[in-house]
């Protein structure tokens, strides 16, 4: 068993370049006489954007890929650049509601790409002046460390965009699947969970004839808008890998969470447990307050929107998570009735429309609340209501006639970004940056520093909030207690299982750009035999041992992960021929059963010299003409007569073992 | 091991759609439906005969999609008779059911001033038992139940349903269509291996042409009468056929700029269309992806419809409920509307014997007695819908030829029908076939299997192409006057993928599978090859018959590559061109080698063939494995 660890799904939301007219020349020379003063809005780069992806992919042979899982949106966003490659032949596996949201997501990049690019008009040649050796190495060391990582080979994940064209030759190579749906690759079935991190986001198992494996990604328990983490689905599987990055984010800490993660209580070495145990802790894992702590967050948010615009300022929402941006919608306009305010809420986006229109026909990815929603008749998210109540105004750019018509200020505006470089989230930037009642909302997981550097000084307020974005590091060690695997492999960041401890299963790291290899559970494969074909079998029992074997022949089925032996049309000789000997033929046995069959042979030593030394040969004149050449290790019969051939042959094999 | 499939409803008729299907000790329901024909006990199925203990004695219920013959029992079977354990249904039957079942139980409370069978909450209650599904979704039941739904087109949400217990495994069909509609797609499912299937058979032996044809026929008849001023009236249930013509009357008004209002009665099914706008996903393609833009189910010319505008002069086109005129406010408008000869009726393909729109299908009556205080003057036009969301006999066949399964079951169809349907599926598809009327049991053998452990060797010689070698003659067409060449054997080459292994079993250890090539090592034991090898001498002129050489002279001119060049242009013309392989010095097919024999002393030569032996006679040196047997002596006899 393989595994490549990669990252491909962890397309690096970093751009470094600003928007803005800047002399390209001077901070050169500046920045040679200085040392390390903090960055200024100088210091950036002012080029056509370029966007990291996974580190090594140039180096990869695309055409060795043959599956390629994608469990999120934001983890689409890199696949055009892997799918563009030539070579590329790869089955691509994607829930629905993924790959229609992902496409957006890569429409509404390049859409707001194309604008920033008229800025810098035509590219000069494929490779920017900013990557070249002796420009990186004026960079100020925070941003070399973006331009070439850490340690520094990075440099070859940046890439141009890609195209329109590339993001829909993208999607027709994808293949689009249900809630859990079988699909069958070769002898594989592949099915998708819902992972609870947004609408359409999914963990994996695969399951072969050799083994079961669970692919886990970011993963919440309980969701206000997308369909819960469903681990039951993953129940039964050998091998976890764990693909929940979250932990990098996230602000607990790390070490106190090592302490947590070896309760004395419920231990990795505790027995297996019978079900009922498991769905004890199962229901542990439920009843903690994740959701509710989300959702004073959201309040929270909100309260501060409200007091923005109470004062006469406007507040920016980029766009980050659809499912978050959905519920802070709800939410801030549900304040706002509380309230009685009269704020217009917009949402700017060229894809905006199609991105609401399709969360309101997808209940079969949203949690459980929603889903009621759908079967009392109700619009499954707020926001159907507020447009037909004329609160919220969607639009598809920021130059749209109607939004110049309908503009009112102070508003609430939700609109997408990339690393604050791109998108209309750049013009209401500028607009509001120097007003201090107005209010920037950002995740947490951006470098607010680094994005902010263009616009400062800023008299605008920042709120930075982080949402729950994977799996508790505490809830590890009774996830894993419920799913029971005997593998698991951790990234090597997540070192935190003290390995002197017997666990119940054996734990593997794996790090980016190296192959793992995982000692195969079962070696053999299963394979399933219909019974009807045991009427055939012809059973034989050999001398030694307890040991009985017949011949098998059917039509070998690769379905839904299982190996099967079917009669089909296959034709069942009724002549049995033995194909495999083995032993050593004694002679005189040999003319023994020869005679008994009617032929009459001779003994004689072959020729020495000639190529048959060593060998016996039989020779036989009646019925007519043939000779049996015997060795150590084989035998070869000649005849004229296909039916004499055809008796030396069945004598042959009644003195020897075979079957 | 047996599949046992119980009909308690829609055995030989329709009507009360309930097959309750044992497979390795899992009892499943597949669909609870009523009579709408019947008001008396036989309006349900026999639950009786389940078993004292529903809850026992069922594993799950299955319900393919919202019709009231597929799903009206469903609320009295939870909630008067107790059954509390596991429903699935897709998530549009799960939102759209209800509604349904609220129509009808007003329709037998309010107009027919019924007994009621079941109240308003014991709906609600009955659907919160309700777990939805996705199409092709599995669901693990239990530990061995495993279920799939998938897309039956007929209604919206309407699924037939896979399910799979150990190695047996079924479909059952619920009612699917097989062409795609205005606002559904065709059915779709996938090729499974399958020990049975139950399927509809409403249309067992009806071939249907174009669909075209017959919508163009509906819109003629509609236009025609409002533009003589007159009413239209298209009694439908809350749900599907509504949409369908709707969407279809939509893109007519707009096409012809027709500003006749259309109608839906009561708030029913303007509420349906908001379900539908959240469920356009499980549409056709055309409008799903035209949604974002505009959903085909915002009507634009639809009106709310008030009881006051019955009498309301001027044309109008109005859709009421309940389908089949079989009471409620379609019974009062059609009262209203039906003496005036201005007026049209439109009716559905099918509809439950005993109610009006049955009464007015089969032959024009002119007057209806509805009870004996009432009689309904009949001088409107009638006009039949002949498109039905229910696939047609040709449908049928394709998809059991499709599934293929050991077994087939027809149910929701009529008698007479049905035996034909059956006769065609014996015969033609060569698969037994059943059509049990209500409370039989049909039993059937299902598949097992046996695991065994399977060798990297073996799998990887099953995944190679398996090519097989076959004699066989035909005859030639003109046989009388060439009778040497009468019959021509022709070696034949296909690929059949067959797998062929040693099954070893040895005591306390599982079975296992191996390749042939591995036994003897697996077995600590040498292998000995037995193999044939054969020094033949060429016959020339046997060789030469093709080549239309001179018979005098014997050829001795000719070199001895020259002669096994012609045995690979004869072998050329008998077997593919993949299987020959010349490689100059000898040639080769499958483990059968010839080469021109240069030796004096041949061990293979058998010296007294007959013949008397010539200095100059050339051999051809052959040897061959066991399973090559024939292909070798086939290929000597043209040496
Ligand atoms: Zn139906
Ligand atoms: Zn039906
Ligand atoms: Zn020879």
């Amino acid at each position: 068993m393989k595994f490549k660890a990669s990252s491909l799904d962890e397309e690096d939301p970093k751009c470094s370049n600003r928007s803005g007219p800047f002399d390209l020349e001077e901070p050169l020379v500046r920045k040679r006489k200085k040392v390390e003063r903090p960055l200024d809005a100088n210091d950036l780069i002012y080029a056509e954007p370029w966007y990291k992806t996974v580190k090594n992919l140039h180096l990869w042979n695309t055409s060795f890929i043959d599956v390629v899982l994608i469990s999120s949106p934001m983890g689409m966003l890199g696949l055009p650049f892997l799918t563009r490659i030539k070579g590329f032949s790869a089955k691509i596996y994607v829930t629905e509601a993924t790959a229609r949201l992902g496409q957006l997501m890569m429409e509404d990049l390049v859409s707001m790409h194309m604008e920033i690019r008229q800025l810098f008009g035509p590219q000069e040649s494929c490779f920017p002046h900013w990557m070249k050796w002796e420009e990186l190495k004026l960079l100020p060391c925070s941003l070399r460390d973006v331009a070439l990582g850490k340690d520094g080979g990075e440099l070859g994940g940046w890439m141009p965009l890609y195209s329109a064209a590339d993001v829909k030759d993208c999607l027709q190579k994808v293949q689009r699947l249900k809630y859990a749906e079988e699909t069958c690759y070769s002898a594989l079935i592949i099915k998708a969970f819902s992972s609870g991190l947004d609408i359409g986001t999914c963990n994996w198992t695969i399951n072969g004839p050799k083994g079961r494996i669970a692919f886990i990604s970011s993963s919440i328990f309980v969701s206000a808008h997308a369909m819960n983490f469903d681990y039951i689905g993953l129940q039964g599987n050998d091998t976890i890998i764990y693909s929940d990055f979250s932990f990098l984010n996230a602000t607990e800490d790390i070490e106190k969470d090592h302490n947590n993660f070896f309760p004395t209580t419920h231990d990795f070495s505790c027995p297996r447990n019978a079900e009922n145990d498991g769905q004890e802790l199962a229901k542990s894992l439920l009843h903690v307050d994740d959701n509710m702590e989300e959702t004073q967050k959201l309040a929270f948010l909100s309260s501060h929107v409200i007091d923005s615009v109470k004062v006469g300022g406007s507040v920016l929402i980029p766009i980050s998570r659809l499912g978050i941006v959905l519920q802070l919608l709800e939410q801030i306009s549900a304040s706002l009735d509380v309230s009685a305010l009269k704020v217009p809420i917009y949402i700017i986006s060229s894809v905006a429309e199609e991105l609401l229109a399709f969360t309101n026909i997808i209940p079969e990815w949203l949690c459980k609340q929603r889903q009621e929603k759908l079967f009392s008749g109700q619009p499954l998210f707020g926001h159907v209501e507020l447009i037909n109540e004329e609160k919220l105004h969607v639009f598809p750019a920021i130059h749209s006639p109607k939004l110049l018509m309908n503009w009112q200020e102070p508003c609430i505006v939700f609109c997408p970004h990339w690393s604050l470089r791109l998108g209309p989230a750049v013009h209401f930037l500028q607009r509001w940056c120097g007003d201090q009642n107005s209010l920037l909302i950002l995740e947490n997981e951006l470098d607010v520093e680094l994005a902010l550097l263009p616009f400062k000084p800023m008299a605008m307020k920042v709120l930075q909030c982080s949402f729950l974005s994977g799996i508790r590091l505490q809830k590890v060690q009774p996830l894993l207690n419920i799913l029971q695997p005997k593998v698991v492999l951790f990234p090597k960041e997540l070192k935190l299982i003290n390995s002197s401890k017997s666990t119940a299963f054996s734990i593997f790291h794996y790090c980016i750009d190296e192959t793992l290899h995982i000692p195969s559970l079962k070696d053999k494969s299963e394979l399933e035999i219909a019974t009807d074909l045991t009427f055939h079998f012809d059973w034989r029992n050999l001398k030694q041992g307890n040991i009985s074997m017949t011949r098998l022949k059917g039509e070998l089925l690769r379905e839904h992960g299982k190996l099967r032996l079917i009669s089909g049309n296959v034709q069942q000789s009724s002549e049995i021929r033995q194909l495999v000997h083995w032993g050593s033929p004694d002679l005189e046995r040999l003319l023994t059963v020869l005679s008994s069959r009617g032929i009459k042979g001779t003994l004689r030593k072959a020729i020495s010299g000639s190529e048959s030394e060593n060998a016996s040969v039989v020779l036989v004149n009646d019925p007519s003409q043939a000779l049996i050449e015997v060795k150590e290790m084989n035998t070869v019969i000649t005849a004229t007569d296909e039916n004499l051939a055809s008796i030396i042959f069945e004598a042959i094999g009644s003195i020897l073992d075979g079957i | 091991m047996a599949i046992d499939s119980l009909v308690l409803g829609a055995g030989q008729e329709v009507g009360k759609s309930c097959v309750i299907v044992t497979i390795n000790g899992k009892r499943i329901m597949f669909d609870c439906g009523m009579h709408m024909g019947h008001l008396d006990h036989r309006r349900y199925p026999d639950f009786s005969l389940i078993g004292p203990n529903f809850d026992q004695s069922l594993t799950c219920i299955v319900i393919t999609h919202f019709h009231l013959d597929h799903i009206g029992a469903l609320p009295y079977f939870t909630e008067v008779c107790g059954y509390s354990g596991p429903i699935y249904m897709t998530y549009p039957t799960k939102a759209l059911a209800p509604l349904m079942l609220e129509d009808y139980r007003k329709v037998m409370v309010e107009r027919r001033g019924e007994e009621e069978q079941f109240t308003s909450e014991h709906i609600v209650e009955c659907m919160k038992k309700v777990i939805p599904v996705d199409l092709k979704q599995t669901v693990q039941v239990d530990k061995d139940l495993q279920i799939r739904a998938y897309y039956a087109g007929h209604v919206l949400g309407a699924a037939m349903i896979y399910a799979k217990v150990g190695d047996a495994a079924m479909v059952y069909t619920g009612d699917y269509n097989m062409t795609p509609d205005r606002h559904l797609g065709a059915a779709q499912i996938d090729r499974l291996n399958l020990d049975l299937v139950i399927t509809e058979s409403t249309y067992a032996t009806t071939i249907r042409d174009s669909k075209y044809a017959r919508e163009r026929e509906f819109l003629r008849a509609v236009h025609t009468c409002v533009a003589g001023g007159g009413k239209v009236l298209i009694p439908s249930f809350a749900l599907g056929r509504a949409q369908e013509l709707c969407i279809l009357l939509e893109d007519y008004w707009g096409r012809m700029n027709l500003k006749v209002p259309i109608y839906f009665s009561a708030g029913l099914t303007r509420q349906a269309n908001m379900y539908y706008k959240m469920l356009i996903s499980w549409t056709s393609q055309k409008v799903k992806e035209t949604h974002s833009t505009h959903n085909a189910f915002d009507f634009k010319n639809v009106h709310k419809f008030d009881r006051s505008m019955i009498d309301a002069p001027g044309p109008c086109v109005l859709f009421a409920t309940p389908g089949m005129i079989s009471g409620g406010f379609s019974l009062e408008v059609f009262k209203h509307w039906a003496p005036s000869e201005t007026n049209l009726v439109t009716m559905p393909g099918y509809c439950v014997a005993g109610t009006i729109g049955h009464k007015l299908m089969s032959g024009k009556p002119t007057k209806i007695d509805l009870d004996k205080d009432t009689r309904i003057d009949v001088r409107c036009q009638i006009h039949q819908l002949t498109f039905s969301p229910h696939t047609d006999a040709k449908g049928i066949m394709d998809l059991v030829k499709f599934l293929s399964p050991k077994h087939v079951i027809l149910v929701h169809g009529e008698k007479p029908r049905m035996a034909t349907l059956k006769g065609r599926i014996q015969s033609e598809l060569g698969i037994p076939c059943y059509y049990p009327a209500n409370n039989e049991t049909v039993s059937i053998p299902s598949t097992h299997y046996a695991t065994a452990v399977a060798s990297d060797a073996f799998v990887r010689s099953c995944s190679n192409p398996n090519f097989k070698f076959s004699t066989s003659s035909w005859e030639d067409e003109h046989g009388s006057t060439s009778r040497n060449k009468n019959f021509i054997p022709r070696l034949q080459v296909t690929d059949d993928r067959v797998a062929q292994g040693i099954l070893v079993m040895e005591k306390n250890k599982k079975a296992k599978v191996v390749h042939q090539d591995e036994l003897p090592l697996m077995l600590g034991e040498e292998k000995h090859q037995v193999k044939f090898a054969y020094c033949c001498p060429a016959h020339i002129g046997n060789l030469q018959e093709n080549q239309e050489t001179e018979s005098s002279g014997l050829s001795l001119s000719s070199t001895n590559d020259d002669l096994l060049q012609l045995l690979s242009a004869k072998l050329a013309n008998e077997f593919s061109e993949g299987s020959l392989h010349d490689f100059g010095e000898h040639l080769q097919v499958e483990s059968f080698h010839v080469s021109i024999c240069l030796k004096e002393n041949c061990p293979y030569r058998l010296r007294d063939v007959g013949v008397e032996e010539k200095s100059e006679a050339v051999f051809f040196c052959c040897s061959w494995e066991v399973e090559d047997e024939k292909l070798a002596w086939k290929i000597i006899s043209m040496c």
